[in-house]
């Protein structure tokens, strides 16, 4: 067994159980902390060069074969997300230690982080759909009590939301993996794939996969299964949302990513209409959330509404492609572009997750520094931030920038990608929303910029928020710290900045960046690499003569499964 | 080298904080320096490339999507590289004494300068993606420009709808870009052919651009934003909003021409926009009275008349364009650093409480002078020559559009400007100035809203003074050049002019030098335009119904001051219904979908899933077999059944909390016997456990818990019950017709074979050594769900273990929840303004 592509598991396990040794004392726990989010990037680098250079890793878990045995895979796919994992758990590691107040730091803030990431690097890194659903799970009561931490009553009754959507995407995942094991016995990924077709229970098969897609969907936050987020993701401190804004909802994308490819390339071609509406309509309706707001952190959550909406157009134009390859699968030159599309459109979705991790926690950092600076993030008790803060409204616009996809920051080739994609594929419609919604994004982000940043604070923003304290109960204790007091302003800053060279970097030197993500797109769009990296040659060709004996065409990635569509989904509606 | 001058006027820009920090205020006439450089260094390469030798350097980015660092500089971009390079050394020298008193100025040049360097970026830009990032980049530093005033709510809001306008277009131009390079095969521009009009993406690529280039350069419906963009200090009005960014727009066109041009459809949008924006917007001008409004509507019209001129084309054409192009540029930015003066010294800005200026400020009045008879179109000046080519263009076109509409209409809009020329520049240099009008403090309002223009505030003596140098050189050097170009057109002026306007009409893919003769009969020089014909005619009798139009001004302005309501319909207030319908709908939406009740976030989730199974099932054709062997279910599976169906029901119809769990459990229990009669004792034997370890926690948790309260009306408890039917029957049906497909074996019995060893096996088998098959998998084959699962329990653990110690009441908190509420997920506040009481628990309601 391959020990590397186990290691961001078990880097970020061990140091979540260290973290739990060390309970009483919150120096060591920082000290356990640090060192593995230090680790993270190492590990993640060494896994991203290997994989790079070698293919797809594989490790077999406890010695027993794919598909027996749960098999963890690492391939151009997943390690791009767990190379983010490493990046967002770094940041907010560093973050967390200057602004989380100590009751919540003694509470378990280390441990939980560090369970939460390694449930998301187990959901990256699972070959096997139920070990990908028990991660989940860890995921789950990780993030869960990580929003109750502290139990505010904000906290609270966002965390009742959380928890009971993100239950009943539980529910449905489960279901939908008791149903297809009913169908193909098996639970590793590439066994699924190779088997399902083998199956002739097209009205079945459709079901589940409707069923993952809404279960993925309510996780990613998709229209319209994403009421969960805006209702809890501005309950809780930033130094916890922002490692929920940066990798929580690519989760969900991920997830929708790797088992429509791998598992249901067919249903995705026959449904890539559903997927185009459900793509135009999160963003649309995310960004619209975001307008009405006018509280940093919750304009903020709408915009990764929006925002994983982007993430999502992505799938859904390269499931236009391959619906309009299976309409037409004659090797003429409109193939060829199809093809290239649908790689440059899952590129385009990499980059995106990338970007939108990076740039998202950080605008979340900066509406951390912001609440210390002035105890609020209502806009309308904000201003003057610009005259007195020069440095905080540098990295504030930049980063606000890059979300609104204005370059050349990070944000404009995520979204050039996908536009590219989006127009050689013929998805007009769908790029005509994408444009759009980046105009009102823009909206948003100057906005905050206008209000907090340049306009002058309102006389009676003291008076206000005191009267609004005094609704509440008394004063907020969270507003005692005006003046920075129980936070370490440096220790908040230097991740912000980071994180925003991180977004001029991505920008900048995107080349390399593209590369690897349109690697992660052949891998997707032909998974044989993937599903012959995990089964063994002589499983595989048993499976290849009894597929052979049903009559069906040889196994060629996503190509067969194409090939097999049926030609009925309207050749027009995808746009 | 064309990198390096980008790369000079960026650092500039990075550097402008610190200088100003080191140097003081003057630190603005060392940043000239960097725009000062690339002007000599465009000017030193002029020649060449007027010969044809365009400059090239291309550096590779992002060769996949065909993106990379390709600049070229030809004939058209060399005009614009000299204007923005010599105009925006001057607007630096002028901005440095200008903002001496502004608090935050080194920002200001680092945004000036950061402008400079994107505008240079996009006018030498190949690559059409290249163009695109640098054409964003002028809208980002132009919204923080026109914000400069950050205080003032109209600065912002005037910002926000430049950004919005010109952004919103911006995102069309991308699409129109990467449209236009799909169907020229390169992203290239100097590599497109000619594209026909009858290729699939033709229409899509030009609507696309034209919305783009439209809103940059403030043609009609999109030219409310430029007007209200004079919220920017002046040196940004002369530079930005006159001079360079909105003619973006129109090079952009002129860069197209070659590619996009053959149509007639090209032709008549541009025509149509153009010629109705030039006429429009003269007229608009004349209904101002104050400077900076004045000139900006006739800047609108300017870009109106080269809009036109490059729709019209042909050799007139392109030459009226380019002359027009780069004697407005020229002339515009004289006047607006000379508004700027005239305000910063009176702190007045209506023309009309203006007067006799011109004895306290010579220097200003001359160069007010020679811009104004530019703007005017008088001879001798370059406007004239411009205004002549323009009309011979026009009468000479052969378009779709008649020459004689063209004709007539230009006629109009000149004596238009005509008379808007006399007001900003005769009025306040040379008209009389009325007594009353003494103090602009008379008028308070007017006064708060001259404040942008002026750094200092509060000054008791506002005798005019004239400029420092450095502030009227710009606009006399500027003025005297736009007659020096009209004099002298054989060596600089009919350069630059020439050479851009060939690059117009040809593009690089069909380059061949020669062409460049094909201006030997034509002549920029303004005696050559003297001689009677019947442009000379029009130009004549523009002037003097300007003249009459000026004298005559009050009753004229009270004439048209009828025709107002018109602006109440006009594209200003579609913008401000946009935006506001915009705004409405999302608080409705927000209001609609994000309320705050679990109960409907769970009816939504679910109903959709069941419309996402229905869908599948219509488009596939049914889920096909289900299992039928029920018959062998016997009396006892059937009672748990309906044990089961009854004990669910009841827990919807109970208040009491203790109740649903302990009715809850009857489900629990039943579920494990099942298990016990279909052979799995171990698991039943585990949900047993389970399930009593449950309702015994939930039964000590829940004691203190108050009784469910009621919110749900009937006709939604109904609804619920329907959904929640339907989704437990589509389960139901699922799972027949999940357990009736077995053509495929599933892989246990691999966990059987490997388990423990046994007679017969062969050799060199792993083995799990355990006998109990479901303990084997939990712990060796499957043993990674295990440690997930138990990772779950820690976390579980420490999360009771948290909050039952960290409460707020028992220790200072940090409370994070936002300050007032609007709207999401605030149900609380509102439901105890609805006066309900205490509070709700809504995840109970249902």
């Amino acid at each position: 067994m391959d020990l590397l592509v186990a290691s961001p598991i078990l880097l970020h396990l061990t140091a979540g159980l260290l973290c739990v040794v060390a309970w009483k004392s919150v120096p060591a726990q920082r000290v356990i902390s640090i060192v593995a989010a230090l680790l993270g990037p190492l590990v993640a680098g060494l896994l991203l060069v290997t994989v790079h250079n070698s293919g797809p890793q594989t490790a077999a878990l406890a010695g027993w074969p794919a598909p027996y045995g749960i098999v963890l895979v690492g391939d151009a796919v997943s390690v791009i997300m767990v190379a983010l994992v490493a990046v967002v758990g770094l940041a907010v590691v560093v973050y967390a230690m200057g602004a989380l107040d100590k009751p919540r730091e003694r509470a378990g803030y280390h441990p939980l982080i560090h369970l939460l990431l390694t449930a998301v690097n187990g959901a990256f890194l699972s070959g096997d759909v139920f070990n990908m659903y028990v991660w989940f799970e860890v995921m789950l009561l990780a993030s869960f009590v990580l929003i109750t931490l502290g139990g505010t009553r904000g906290q609270l009754e966002g965390a009742i939301k959380y928890v009971t959507l993100n239950l009943l995407s539980s529910v449905l995942f489960l279901s939908a993996i008791g149903l297809l094991y009913g169908i193909v016995g098996t639970l590793n990924l590439a066994d699924i794939a190779v088997k399902l077709p083998l199956v002739d229970a097209p009205g079945l098969k459709a079901v589940i996969a409707m069923l993952f897609l809404v279960a993925f969907g309510i996780k990613a936050a998709l229209f319209p299964f994403f009421f969960w987020l805006p209702a809890s993701y501005h309950t809780p401190p930033p130094a916890i949302i922002a490692v929920f804004a940066g990798v929580l909802t690519k989760v969900g994308i991920y997830s929708i990513l790797r088992v429509f490819t791998l598992c249901f390339p067919q249903q995705l071609a026959e449904f890539a209409d559903v997927f185009v509406w459900i793509a135009g309509f999160t963003m649309v309706v995310g960004v619209l959330g975001a307008a009405a707001q006018f509280e940093m952190r919750r304009i903020l959550a709408f915009h990764s509404v929006s925002q994983v909406g982007y993430m999502f157009m992505g799938i859904a134009i390269a499931g236009v492609c391959l619906a309009q390859l299976a309409i037409d699968p004659a090797g003429d030159e409109q193939t060829g572009v199809l093809r290239q599309a649908a790689v440059v459109a899952v590129a385009g979705t990499m980059i995106f997750m990338l970007h939108h991790g990076v740039v998202k926690m950080n605008l979340f950092f900066i509406s951390g520094i912001v609440m210390k600076l002035r105890g609020t993030a209502e806009l309308k008790h904000l201003g003057d931030l610009y005259r007195t803060h020069p440095m905080l409204s540098l990295l504030f616009m930049v980063t606000a920038m890059s979300l609104a996809g204005i370059p050349v920051l990070s944000g404009f080739w995520a979204k050039l990608v996908l536009v590219r994609a989006g127009l050689d594929a013929g998805a007009w419609w769908l790029v005509g929303a994408a444009l759009f919604v980046g105009s009102l994004t823009l909206f948003s982000m100057v906005k905050i910029w206008a209000e907090a940043f340049w306009k002058t604070t309102p006389a009676d923003a003291d008076k206000a928020l005191a009267a609004h304290d005094e609704s509440q109960g008394g004063p907020v204790p969270g507003v005692e710290p005006r003046a920075g007091q129980g936070a370490n302003l440096t220790l908040m800053t230097i991740p912000a900045a980071a994180l925003t060279v991180l977004a001029v970097a991505m920008g900048v030197g995107i080349a390399p960046i593209y590369r690897a993500a349109e690697r992660a797109g052949e891998a997707v769009m032909n998974p044989d690499q993937y599903i012959e990296a995990v089964l063994d040659a002589e499983y595989l060709e048993r499976l290849d003569e009894h597929r052979a004996a049903l009559g069906l065409p040889p196994r060629r990635g996503g190509a067969t499964v194409v090939a097999e569509a049926d030609p009925t989904p309207s050749p027009e509606d995808p746009s | 080298m064309i990198i390096g001058s980008i790369a000079i006027i960026a650092l500039a820009a990075l550097l402008a904080p610190w200088l100003h920090r080191w140097l003081g205020w003057r630190a603005g006439y060392v940043l000239a320096l960097a725009p000062a450089a690339g002007f000599v260094y465009y000017a030193r390469e002029l020649m060449g490339v007027a010969e044809g030798r365009a400059l090239v350097s291309t550096l590779e980015w992002l060769p996949e999507l065909g993106v990379s660092l390709g600049f070229r500089v030809d004939g058209l971009s060399m005009l614009f590289c000299l204007l923005i390079t010599g105009i925006g050394t001057f607007v630096l020298m002028y901005a440095t004494p200008y903002m001496k008193d502004y608090a935050l100025r080194g920002r200001f040049f680092s945004y000036l300068l950061g402008f400079m360097g994107s505008m240079l970026g996009l006018v030498v830009a190949d690559n059409v993606i290249l163009l695109f990032i640098f054409w964003e980049l002028t809208s980002i530093t132009s919204y923080l420009l026109i914000g400069f005033d950050h205080d003032r709510l109209a600065a912002r809001k005037a910002a926000l709808q430049a950004l919005l306008t010109t952004g919103l277009g911006g995102l069309a131009l991308l699409a129109g870009l990467i449209l236009l390079a799909t169907a020229a095969g390169t992203y290239e521009i100097s590599r497109m052919g000619p594209i026909s009009g009858d290729h699939p993406l033709y229409v899509g690529a030009l609507v696309c651009i034209l919305a783009g280039c439209f809103t940059k350069s403030a043609q009609f419906p999109f030219h409310y934003w430029l007007p209200n963009a004079m919220e920017a200090p002046s040196p940004v009005s002369a530079f930005l909003h006159s001079s360079t960014m909105v003619k973006a727009g129109v090079f952009l066109l002129a860069k197209l021409n070659p590619i996009m041009g053959e149509t007639a459809l090209w032709d008549t949008l541009l025509v149509g926009f153009g010629g109705f924006t030039m006429l429009f917007a003269a007229y608009l001008a004349t209904r101002k009275t104050e400077l900076k409004p004045v000139l900006a509507y006739s800047t609108v019209s300017s870009l109106g008349i080269i809009t036109m001129l490059i729709g019209v084309g042909g050799t007139y054409g392109t030459l009226a364009a380019m002359g027009y192009l780069f004697a407005h540029a020229l002339f515009k930015a004289a006047l607006f650093l000379i508004a700027g003066i005239v305000v910063h010294a009176t702190h007045e800005k209506n023309t009309e409480k203006l007067g006799g200026l011109a004895r306290a400020m010579p220097f200003t009045a001359l160069a007010a002078v020679v811009a104004g008879l530019s703007l005017a179109g008088a001879p001798p000046m370059l406007g004239f020559v411009g205004k002549e080519l323009l009309l011979k263009a026009g009468l000479g076109s052969a378009n779709a559009i008649p020459a004689i509409a063209i004709a007539s209409v230009t006629g109009v809009a000149a004596a238009l400007t005509v008379m808007a020329a006399f007001v900003v520049v005769w009025k306040p240099f040379f008209g009389r100035k009325p007594e009353h009008a003494g103090h602009a403090h008379d008028d308070a309002a007017n006064n708060d809203d001259a404040s942008n223009d002026h750094g200092h505030h509060g000054h008791g003596d506002h005798a005019p003074h004239e400029a420092p140098f450095t502030m009227w050189i710009g606009p006399i050097t500027l003025g005297v050049l736009t007659i020096l170009g009209a004099l002298l057109p054989v060596y600089f002026v009919d350069a630059v002019v020439k050479s851009a306007a060939h690059d117009v009409l040809h593009n690089a893919a069909a380059i061949e030098p020669v062409a460049r003769t094909v201006y030997e009969g034509t002549s920029l020089a303004a005696f050559d335009m003297l001689y009677i014909s019947t442009p000379l005619l029009i130009s004549l009798g523009a002037l003097a119904v300007g003249l009459v139009l000026y004298v005559l001004r009050k009753p004229y302005r009270a004439t048209t001051e009828l025709l107002a309501p018109i602006d109440r319909v006009g594209p200003l207030r579609m913008y401000h219904w946009a935006l506001d319908g915009v705004v409405a709908l999302a608080k409705r939406q927000t209001r609609f979908l994000q309320n705050g009740s679990l109960p409907i976030y769970l009816r939504f989730v679910v109903t959709a899933m069941l419309v996402l199974v229905g869908v599948a099932l219509l488009r596939t054709g049914g889920l096909g077999t289900l299992r039928n062997d029920l018959d062998d279910l016997g009396i006892v599976e059937g009672i748990l059944v309906l044990m089961m169906i009854a004990a669910a029901y009841a827990t919807t119809r109970q208040r009491s909390r203790l109740a649903t769990i302990a009715i809850l459990g009857i489900v629990g229990y039943a579920v494990a016997l099942i298990f016990v009669l279909f052979g799995a004792p171990d698991v039943s034997m585990t949900q047993f456990a389970v399930e009593t370890l449950t309702v015994v926690l939930f039964v000590l948790v829940v004691y203190h818990l108050p009784r469910f309260a009621l919110f749900s009306n009937r006709a939604t408890r109904l609804m619920d019950a329907l959904i929640a039917s339907v989704a437990g029957l589509a389960v139901g049906a699922l799972v027949l017709a999940s357990s009736a497909e077995t053509s495929i074996a599933p892989i246990s019995w691999y966990f059987n074979e490997h388990a423990y060893p046994a007679e017969g096996d062969p050799a060199g088998r792993h083995y799990a050594y355990g006998r109990n098959l479901v303990n084997v998998i939990l712990v060796d084959f499957r043993s990674m769900d295990t440690l997930g699962e138990i990772t779950v329990l820690g976390i579980a653990a420490i999360g009771v273990f948290t909050l039952l110690r960290l409460r707020p009441d028992r220790e200072p908190f940090a409370e994070p929840t936002g300050a007032a509420t609007f709207g999401a997920d605030e149900p609380d506040h509102k439901r105890a303004s609805q006066g309900e009481g205490e509070r709700p628990h809504r995840e109970g309601s249902a």
